[in-house]
């Protein structure tokens, strides 16, 4: 067989294309959620699994917004309730509710931790100059897990920080 | 062809610490015309030598050719062996690890210690006992000088072993580098090459002749096929020899009195003719892991046995699958009994699996030993004390976890030993004890864990200093009684020490508390047996690994614990009469003499429980630092062993919980910390009596007013 041939049917880097998905695209993606009514995002980069809620083992003293730990895969991971610590909406568990899973590596060390939301929607294309400060006044999410808001179509989405959402359990709410 | 070589220095720095280790223990053990031992230490001292070279590391080798110097002629026998000499060497050994720490640090070194000290090393070679040394290196570079002026014809036989290629030589690269020198014809043997069809391609068949016209000397010639002399046999001639001979007539006449062996040495390697036979491969440290540094990342050597029987198992693990999958593809009733087989078979695997590769883990202790002998010797020649220290149980396998951590207490112990243990030389005849002391350090398996004694015959605790010593500093009350295992604990209180005078060795009071605590924090426990003038020992008892431990599963409420089976001392079903409630809220039960507080794991936890009354849970009493709890469950559940995994990595420590581990079914569930339980509990109680007093002073103004 002739080679030029052979070599004529491999394919060459980029040239496949995923039409109707849309894999490449310019600035950030976020995961979107709710909690009650609101929608949230965190970096997309960082979920590791959105798993459905199953009862952890409870951790002794702990704050009541820790729900306590699970077994993921041989990896003790904690959960957290992101209702209960934002205070926003029932932590009632249903079937939609969901623990979105972030691994969040900072510069020492990797750590794991699921977070109890009410359901995930969608994912979701921000450019960065789309995304606006969060104003400073109410609310019960403190300033310093809030990295912005962005508008989606009448919606508001509130971008969460993934790295104070790591420390969650060092921060006391006021 | 061009290598990456800074791949391989991970693996020289491992080689090197190696080296030095072997270095200092064979130094320590040198006795006069000792040739074995005098000759593996030159052989670690050379191939330090040799790997730093090809890094570049200057310095090193710079260094290191000073001490192989002095080796050199302790080896031929020009020099006697002499205690000063092995000092230096020793001290030598030290520099060179510095320097080599440095390199692996990528940091400077304390360059006024090495200079320090290669300037001795240089005083001590010049000194009279390398006269003849001296002579022949003169007359050596004299021969160079000479022979510049002329070319000389130099016929090389270079006949390799068969597999010199595999050990990453190249003789392309030896012929360039002969190249270098001078003039040079190459002439292939191809005799030996077999058919086409027998040829290994990874080995060497060819054997060759040069012939090269260079100014170089003999030694220039050997440097470049010194990484492959153990490998090959090489001859070498010189066609022109008058001058040569004219030399070592030289030499000869020089020395004055003539010492047989160096004479001989001498003739030989100046004599024309040069064979260089393969040395027989004596590098028998290929299977011991190196000393790790704490910045380490770490790797263990492990026996090839010890990977054979993880294979093996591995394939029989594959075979009781398959055997199961197989079993599963049409299952029905009348198949359960080999299932069950199966089942049993797969357990049978998973353990013997589980123990191989904890044993992968296991070095033996001589690992943290060794490092004791050369303590030892220094540290009586500073305080002027003869020591004898004597290893026991040096195969005895520790995990090396374990290992790492328990080095610093057990030089603690050891220092202690010699400074406080140890009387001097006329207290001892005093006495009618052997002039030189003895130090034992002994390591044996009991049960599930090590244990480690250091023992000496010294002088002993003085029960009555150390109680004295607790009364001035309020830890006990003059009415106290104490028992002497109580009042030996008390050395290990923070800030104790009874030493008269403080010296650098030991006696400043910190240290026995932390020695305490770093054996604690890896699960083990401290004791000390001592007589007066008769001596002390202690016992150090240690888990063999940190990763897997037997467990008791309990229930509370809804939840699983897991207590350590270690701690447990007994289970019981507690009886109505002998619970006593004393001092308002506390719970006593009295087990047999003692009375045992009583713990309730839901109240300390906060978590709902199924019986809040004592007569009708169970309690397990634990013990942990000498101090006896009983907790309060609701039901005893199975005792297995848990792989303990850490909350830390993804949450935080947490009070009363040494760690987590996943339960047969998925879930996961929490490992007790015994000790921890203890302070949470003691704090407890004590915040309760501060709520008390603070409550107390506005009653009793209330009555005032």
């Amino acid at each position: 067989m002739d080679i030029q041939m052979l070599a004529d049917e491999v394919p060459v880097e980029g040239e496949y294309s995923l039409e109707g998905i849309d894999f490449i695209t310019s600035g950030e993606q976020y995961l979107t959620f709710l909690l009650a009514d609101e929608q949230y995002a965190v970096d997309i980069l960082c979920v590791e699994e959105i798993r459905s809620w199953e009862n952890p083992t409870r951790i002794p003293n702990s704050p009541g917004y820790i729900k306590g730990v699970i077994n993921m895969r041989g990896i003790i991971v904690p959960i957290v309730d992101l209702r209960m610590k934002f205070n926003i909406g029932e932590a009632n568990y249903c079937e939609t509710t969901v623990v979105i899973v972030l691994t969040v590596e900072t510069e020492n060390k990797t750590r794991t931790i699921g977070f109890v939301v009410d359901a995930v929607s969608d994912v979701l294309n921000v450019e960065v100059n789309e995304i606006k400060p969060a104003p400073a006044f109410g609310g019960c999410v403190p300033q310093n897990y809030l990295d912005g808001l962005v508008n989606v179509g009448e919606n508001v989405v509130t971008l969460l920080n993934v790295n104070t959402l790591q420390e969650i359990e060092k921060h006391q709410l006021i | 062809m061009s290598v990456d070589l800074s791949q391989f220095i991970p693996s020289f720095l491992e080689e090197s610490f190696e080296g030095l280790e072997l270095m200092e223990s064979s130094l320590l053990n040198l006795e006069q015309g000792d040739d074995e031992t005098i000759n593996s230490i030159f052989r670690a001292a050379h191939s330090i030598k040799g790997g730093a070279g090809t890094f570049g590391f200057n310095h090193v080798t710079e260094f290191t050719h000073l001490v192989e110097t002095l080796l050199d002629e302790m080896r031929d026998g020009r020099r006697n062996i002499d205690p000063d000499d092995v000092e230096l060497l020793l001290e030598s050994v030290d520099c060179m690890r510095l320097l080599i720490e440095a390199i692996r640090d990528e940091s400077e070194c304390n360059s006024e210690k090495i200079a320090e000290n290669s300037r001795l090393l240089r005083q001590t070679l010049a000194s009279s006992g390398s006269v003849i040394s001296e002579v022949v290196t003169i007359n050596v570079d004299e021969l160079a000088t000479e022979n510049n002026n002329d070319m000389t014809t130099w016929q090389i036989k270079f006949i390799p072993e068969h597999h010199l290629v595999q050990t990453g030589n190249d003789p392309l690269l030896l012929f360039n580098a002969l190249a270098d020198l001078g003039e040079i014809t190459v002439v292939a043997n191809a005799k030996e090459l077999p058919a086409l069809n027998d040829i290994d391609a990874e080995e060497l068949y060819l054997s060759w002749c040069l012939t090269l016209r260079s100014n170089a000397s003999e030694d220039d010639i050997k440097e470049v096929f010194e990484w492959v002399e153990d490998e090959c046999e090489l001859i070498l001639i010189k066609e022109e020899n008058v001058k040569l001979s004219k030399i070592s007539v030289d030499v000869s006449s020089a020395e004055g009195v003539s010492d047989e062996s160096t004479l001989s040495e001498l003739c030989v390697s100046s004599s024309k003719i040069a064979t260089n036979t393969p040395e027989p491969s004596q590098k028998n440290n290929v299977d011991k892991p190196a000393g790790k540094s704490k910045n380490d990342l770490g790797s263990i050597r492990v026996g090839v046995d010890k990977v054979d029987s993880l294979i093996n198992l591995v394939g029989e693990l594959v075979i009781t699958q398959s055997m199961l999958s197989e079993l599963g593809n049409d299952f029905d009733l009348s198949k359960v009994e080999r299932l069950n087989a199966g089942l049993e078979q797969l357990l049978q695997n998973t353990k013997e699996l589980q123990e191989s590769v904890m044993r992968i883990r296991m070095l033996p202790i001589s690992f943290a030993f060794n490092r004791f002998p050369r303590l030892v010797h220094d540290l009586s020649k500073k305080t002027g004390k003869e020591i004898e220290l004597i290893l026991k149980g040096e195969q005895t396998e520790l995990d090396k976890t374990v290992m790492e951590q328990i080095g610093d207490p057990l030089v603690h112990l050891v220092r202690n030993a010699v400074d406080h243990g140890i009387e001097s030389a006329q207290v001892r005849l005093a006495n009618g004890k052997p002039e030189k002391g003895t130090i034992i350090l002994d390591a044996y398996h009991q049960g599930g864990s090590i244990v480690i004694e250091i023992s000496d015959d010294g002088g002993g605790i003085d029960r009555q200093a150390v109680f004295n010593k607790a009364l001035e500093k309020g830890l006990v009350d003059e009415s106290t009684t104490l028992t002497d295992s109580q009042v030996f604990d008390l050395i290990f209180e923070p800030g104790f020490s009874t030493a008269k005078e403080l010296s650098d060795i030991s006696g400043r009071g910190v240290g026995m508390d932390v020695v305490k605590q770093n054996i604690q924090s890896l699960g083990g426990r401290i004791q000390v047996e001592s007589e007066q003038g008769k001596g002390s020992t202690f016992r150090v008892n240690l888990p063999l690994t940190l990763a897997i431990l037997d467990g008791q599963l309990v229930r509370v409420g809804r939840e699983v614990y897991i207590i350590p089976l270690i701690t447990i001392v007994e289970s019981l079903q507690p009886q109505k009469t002998l619970i006593n409630r004393v001092s308002g809220d506390m719970l006593l039960y009295r087990l047999r003499e003692d009375n045992v507080p009583v713990i309730p794991i839901y109240q300390l936890f906060n978590i709902p429980c199924e019986f809040e009354h004592i007569e009708r849970c169970l309690l397990v009493v634990v013990e942990a630092d000498g101090q006896k709890i009983g907790l309060m469950v609701d039901d005893l559940l199975a005792q297995q062993q848990v792989v303990i995994k850490s909350l830390n990595d993804n949450y935080q420590q947490v009070e009363g919980v040494s760690g987590a581990t996943i339960l047969g079914d998925g879930s996961v569930a929490m490992i007790l910390d015994v000790p921890g339980i203890i302070t949470m509990a003691l704090s407890k109680a004590q915040s309760n009596q501060q709520n008390q007093s603070h409550v107390t002073p506005s009653i009793s103004a209330g009555v005032i007013s």
